[in-house]
């Protein structure tokens, strides 16, 4: 796993409070992880902050699963 | 238009004496002071130094770490002792119509601390606006009945009145008129508050509203005594189950009392000093007394609002006086707040409950802390001083006055078929 993968499921673990075992790429946060939409505005938030990155809103709505999240990080994250 | 009647059936509370009802009891009967120097936060620059805090809470064993973080201390603390209350009452809510069942919740302030550190955070920042989503939902006053309604399903009336010292008072009220008026069967109501934080106890210090005696934090919360310098901050949670007496009997509930009035009034006078003579005390007191039916006469004890501060304990005594004339001696009159500190929105709720148990026990919880008499006031008055009293107690009320000169008084009454 990336460090940006893996500091992605640290987030997402904390968060929402679920099993580490749970966060796979697959896993959507609203219907696998119990996200609701304020959950899921923060965790956004939260991922802005730990890599120091603005992620605008239509962005945002498109990062609806672990997997895509660390996607959009790896792409737009500076090394 | 036939009144229908109000009875007690459940109680819950987190206090800075006890973290449930019987805790909290044989802490008011034995004299027990919640005060000690502040836990929870780095005290050093402030002139006061110590409060009552609840003791042993654990928002996370109790909630679960997910829950607990998108929850302000005074949600926290309502749920907590709602829970206590709900189980006390035995109420199974899937056997029950939830649409007739509500929930009133006082708070004076709300989420003072979630305010705090979405401010303090954005203030640390360049000016760009990144608050948590949860700032607004997690801070506002009425999210506390949310809370509990969404935690059982509840779908009555459901608000939180804001009164400053005075709300649980006045969600008391509301509940009882509404259930008097057949608008619902039942009632959650009490209140809950949690400031002592760093803008909490700066803010009321600044105003010269809190006791400064950090060299003795225990004896601090002194009511009617001569030396008493300012109200103690309290913290935690009162839960009442306000029920209709036919739904009450039919589910063969534990009625611990009947509520059998409620006055409100107004000191239209000054932000947040009393009135001088009284005039706003006297009135809610007197209209508590008219809306229950009762005379002066009827009433055994008084829980005071009785803050401990320079000016609001003796307008308080002048009210009882004029309100009570001569039987102003013959009733008990105590400030259960020389114990829990001040719980502001949350003091009517947990006062009540001393009243409540004050009748089911036939006890007058006392005033403790009482060193030097205040020459201002009659000596013929009983103000419990120090040890709790034994005597029968049928009627007993329960005082609330906030900053806004909003006043609200409740009375409870033994319960006789």
């Amino acid at each position: 796993m990336s460090d940006i993968a893996s500091r992605v499921k640290a987030i997402i673990v904390e968060k929402l409070g679920v099993d580490e075992s749970e966060v796979t790429p697959e896993a959507s946060f609203t219907n696998d992880l119990g996200a609701d939409s304020l959950d899921t505005v923060e965790l956004i938030m939260e991922f802005e902050k730990e890599f120091n990155v603005a992620i605008p809103d239509d962005q945002a709505e498109t990062i609806g699963t672990v997997g895509q999240a660390v996607a959009y990080l790896e792409k737009n994250v500076k090394a | 238009m036939e009144f229908k009647r109000v009875v007690v059936t459940g109680l819950g509370a987190l206090t800075p004496i006890g973290n449930t009802v019987p805790e909290y009891w044989n802490s008011l009967i034995n004299g027990v002071s919640g005060a000690a120097f502040i836990k929870s936060f780095d005290v050093e620059k402030f002139k006061t130094k110590f409060a009552c805090e609840v003791k042993g809470f654990d928002a996370d064993g109790f909630l679960g770490r997910k829950d607990a973080r998108k929850l302000d201390p005074f949600v926290q603390y309502a749920l907590f002792s709602t829970e206590e209350a709900v189980k006390d009452a035995g109420l199974d809510f899937e056997k029950l119509d939830t649409s007739r069942i509500g929930v009133i919740w006082g708070s004076g302030i709300g989420g003072l601390k979630t305010f705090l550190d979405e401010v303090v955070n954005f203030a640390k920042g360049d000016g760009t606006p990144k608050f948590n989503p949860f700032f607004i939902p997690k801070m506002i006053a009425d999210i506390a009945p949310g809370h509990i309604s969404i935690k059982y399903g509840l779908r009555g009336p459901n608000f939180t009145t804001v009164s400053a010292c005075a709300s649980s008072n006045n969600s008391l009220i509301d509940a009882f008129n509404y259930l008097r008026l057949g608008k619902a069967n039942m009632f959650i109501t009490g209140g809950s508050e949690a400031i002592i934080n760093e803008a909490g106890i700066g803010g009321f210090n600044a105003m010269h509203a809190l006791s400064t005696r950090n060299d003795d934090p225990a004896t601090a919360s002194r009511p009617f005594d001569l030396d008493r310098d300012g109200f103690v901050a309290g913290e935690g949670a009162g839960t009442i189950i306000l029920e209709e007496l036919g739904h009450a009997i039919k589910r063969g509930a534990k009625i611990y009392a009947e509520m059998v009035g409620g006055g409100m009034s107004a000191d239209a006078y000054h932000m947040t000093a009393p009135h001088p003579d009284g005039l706003g005390a006297s009135l809610v007191m007197k209209a508590a007394l008219e809306d229950a039916g009762l005379t002066p006469a009827d009433i055994d004890y008084v829980n005071v609002h009785g803050t401990s501060t320079p000016i609001g304990d003796p307008q308080e005594v002048k009210a009882i006086q004029d309100a009570f004339g001569e039987h102003a001696y013959r009733i008990n009159i105590s400030s259960t707040k020389s114990m829990t500190g001040h719980l502001l929105g949350a003091a009517g709720a947990v006062e009540a409950i001393a009243s409540i148990l004050a009748l089911k026990n036939d006890i007058i919880p006392p005033t403790i802390n009482h060193f030097t008499d205040d020459p201002a006031f009659d000596p013929k008055i009983n103000f419990t001083f120090n040890t709790a009293q034994k005597r029968v107690v049928n009627i007993a009320q329960s005082n609330g006055f906030g900053f806004g000169g909003h006043n609200a008084s409740v009375i409870f009454k033994k319960y006789q078929q």
